[in-house]
């Protein structure tokens, strides 16, 4: 886009002259045309220019989005309407809602929703305070503070596949390392695989261990950008550090808190590669789909059932439950700003 | 008033506190609110727990995956490096694919993280500096995008991805992560802090066009949150997991392609599985112990107007 550029320094060079001295441009009354024209169309290039180009640097991600986010949303929204066979995808066959009424009665389907709601609070809840609690332990000042971030950043680096294998080693039910630990304090070997809560609660650590550093320094960014002088105040108001924390930081925290509880929901809802290789791969989340979530019965359901199209009825029912989800948070972070705004 | 060149700079907390760049320069303005009290041993004990229970995990695959399957399946699990780690770490290279999986990856998150940063830092510069119609609607779009889960997207991308015979081919997986919400707001939210607009009308008076505004203006002033989002976008395109193991099989797989396999079974030996998650993990573990700073620095300073 450097054109209008060259052609304006050099006229000379495009009628075809070595370049040389520079011809006097305006000699004649034609000359002085032909400059209004170029002015002409070069200011109307800028016009063009400013007008448009920010539509130019916007629309990469609309068009990918379009393509890759939006109609194949649409097109789950068109399918879950449909009978479609994973052996012959582009066959499908109308059946109206039926497939929304089959998963209304489908016990499965509604042992994953409990499971996901289950494990989202195990993972979720635990994960949120103890990442409240550290950052503001790091917040203090100390030595060593940037080496505790990075490495508690770590498992956020970690691949949930690998992750996950890991923990389901350290949580054998025979050679495990967590089994042996229990041993040591004399509590009997847990089948972590086998049972509703435990395998629930292996599911749920592998979650906290990969996010808690990553909340942690959300939390912590957060904390630092609360004024000093609110701390100075507190202080000489003879505030203890316990009552500092919970009436200046977590008010102003209040936003942060609400914005990474949605984050820690919205992934909650979608969660599939821990329940996923926790189990060594199988979609079925168990023996008896005890730690079987919502994704992972999607994924169940379309690539080991072989029917898309009830796969794509359970995604547009998260896609709902995620929407009322949305909805509550909205309204909560109305409340939450309308509220803190009369305290402080 | 700490930017990230300052945490790069090895700046200790508060010590950068208006020492560098004007105003524009940085996300953060205030200084760390609280940090008149000094940690007493509690606070490191606390701590130290804290980084032993993220650090095990990953040292424990190490210990796992230098051990023979028959070391682990004794009842006290490993506590040191055994002498396996060579061959284990040769057979998941050479019998699991990892070998070609690795390759297949480090292609596909390069090319992943080429595009976003490019792409977020042209539309995080429209949305922090130009002027144009309804951009603020856009620009909550752009945010409302990322409510959309991957698991709304698979199932007509698996049927177009099956029509066009693209199984096993790493487009299936690149286009699809080609840009990113997150990126372009967290490129805004820099942009809109760290480029001056008189910069960009300067350019403009001199006769620069918007491309060459980009190009000489936009991004010297972008690198620092380009470098970040890069890193940022780079683990988690070598992470991306539930697309890949649909469109790709174990014929032309990506690292967690190939590691759902390990972990279905796919080798016997317990040594090499754990072999190959260090393999799919070490890469990760290494931009870390080297840009650990940045990266942090970046969450923090990209979580602030979240």
């Amino acid at each position: 886009m450097t054109t209008h550029h060259a052609k304006a320094a050099s006229p000379a060079s495009a009628g075809g002259a070595a370049p040389g001295p520079r011809v006097p441009r305006q000699r004649s009354a034609s000359g002085a045309a032909v400059e209004a024209r170029r002015l002409e169309r070069r200011s109307r290039r800028y016009r063009w220019d400013v007008r448009f180009s920010p539509y130019a640097f916007i629309s990469p991600f609309f068009l990918f989005f379009a393509a890759f986010g939006l109609f194949p949303l649409l097109y789950t929204g068109w399918a879950s309407l449909h009978q479609v066979s994973l052996s012959h995808p582009n066959d499908m066959e109308w059946v109206g809602l039926g497939n929304f009424t089959r998963l209304w009665n489908d016990e499965f389907f509604w042992d994953a929703l409990r499971n996901t709601f289950t494990i989202g609070v195990l993972s979720t809840v635990p994960q949120l305070a103890m990442a409240l609690g550290l950052a503001h332990l790091l917040n203090y000042r100390m030595r060593g503070s940037m080496l505790f971030r990075v490495a508690m950043l770590a498992p956020y680096a970690t691949s949930v596949a690998a992750a996950a294998m890991v923990f389901s080693m350290l949580y054998g039910r025979d050679y495990g390392a967590v089994n042996w630990a229990l041993g040591l304090v004399g509590i009997d070997a847990v089948d972590w695989q086998s049972g509703q809560w435990s395998s629930q609660f292996a599911v749920s650590s592998i979650v906290i261990w990969r996010w808690t550093g990553y909340n942690t320094l959300i939390y912590l960014a957060a904390m630092q950008a609360v004024p000093g002088d609110l701390y100075e105040s507190a202080s000489l108001d003879g505030a203890s550090r316990w009552q500092q924390f919970r009436h200046v930081t977590l008010p102003s925290l209040r936003p942060t808190i609400l914005f990474t509880v949605v984050v820690s929901t919205i992934g909650a809802t979608q969660l599939f590669g821990e329940p996923m290789l926790f189990g060594g791969g199988d979609a079925n989340g168990g023996a008896g789909g005890q730690f079987q979530t919502l994704g992972l019965y999607l994924y169940e359901m379309g690539w080991f059932n072989r029917h898309l199209g009830r796969a794509s009825a359970i995604a547009w029912t998260m896609f709902l439950l995620l929407i009322v989800i949305g909805l509550v948070y909205w309204a909560l972070s109305r409340w939450v700003s309308r509220s803190g705004g009369e305290e402080g | 008033m700490r930017t990230i060149d300052s945490v790069k700079a090895g700046a200790g907390p508060g010590v950068a506190v208006g020492a560098r760049g004007g105003r524009r320069r940085g996300w953060r303005g205030a200084s760390g609110a609280g940090r008149q009290l000094h940690a007493g041993w509690p606070t490191y004990l606390v701590l130290g727990v804290f980084t032993v229970g993220s650090l095990y995990p990953l040292v424990w695959q190490v210990f796992a995956a230098s051990h023979t399957t028959a070391r682990l399946a004794e009842t006290t699990p490993p506590f040191w490096f055994g002498d396996r780690l060579v061959e284990n770490l040769g057979s998941a290279w050479g019998d699991a694919n990892m070998s070609r999986a690795v390759v297949n990856t480090v292609f596909v998150a390069g090319t992943v993280t080429l595009s976003t940063v490019v792409f977020a830092t042209l539309a995080g510069f429209a949305f922090a500096k130009l002027r144009f119609r309804a951009k603020n609607v856009l620009l909550t779009a752009v945010i409302g995008t990322m409510m959309v889960p991957p698991q709304l997207t698979v199932v007509p991308m698996f049927m177009a991805v099956a029509e066009l015979g693209w199984t096993d081919h790493l487009q299936a997986v690149i286009l699809p992560m080609m840009v990113s919400a997150f990126g372009v707001f967290f490129m805004r939210q820099y942009l809109a802090q760290a480029l001056p607009g008189e910069l960009v009308e300067a350019a403009r008076v001199d006769g620069a066009n918007s491309l060459r505004i980009v190009w000489h203006v936009v991004f010297p002033a972008a690198r620092p949150a380009m470098a970040v989002l890069g890193m940022l976008t780079f683990v988690m395109a070598w992470n991306e997991f539930f697309w890949p193991i649909i469109a790709l099989t174990q014929q032309n797989p990506t690292v967690q392609v190939a590691l759902t396999n390990l972990g279905r079974g796919y080798v016997q030996d317990q040594g090499v599985v754990m072999a190959g998650a260090l393999i799919a993990t070490l890469p990760l573990l290494l931009v870390f112990v080297v840009f650990g700073r940045q990266i942090v620095g970046g969450i923090m300073n990209g979580a602030l107007k979240g």
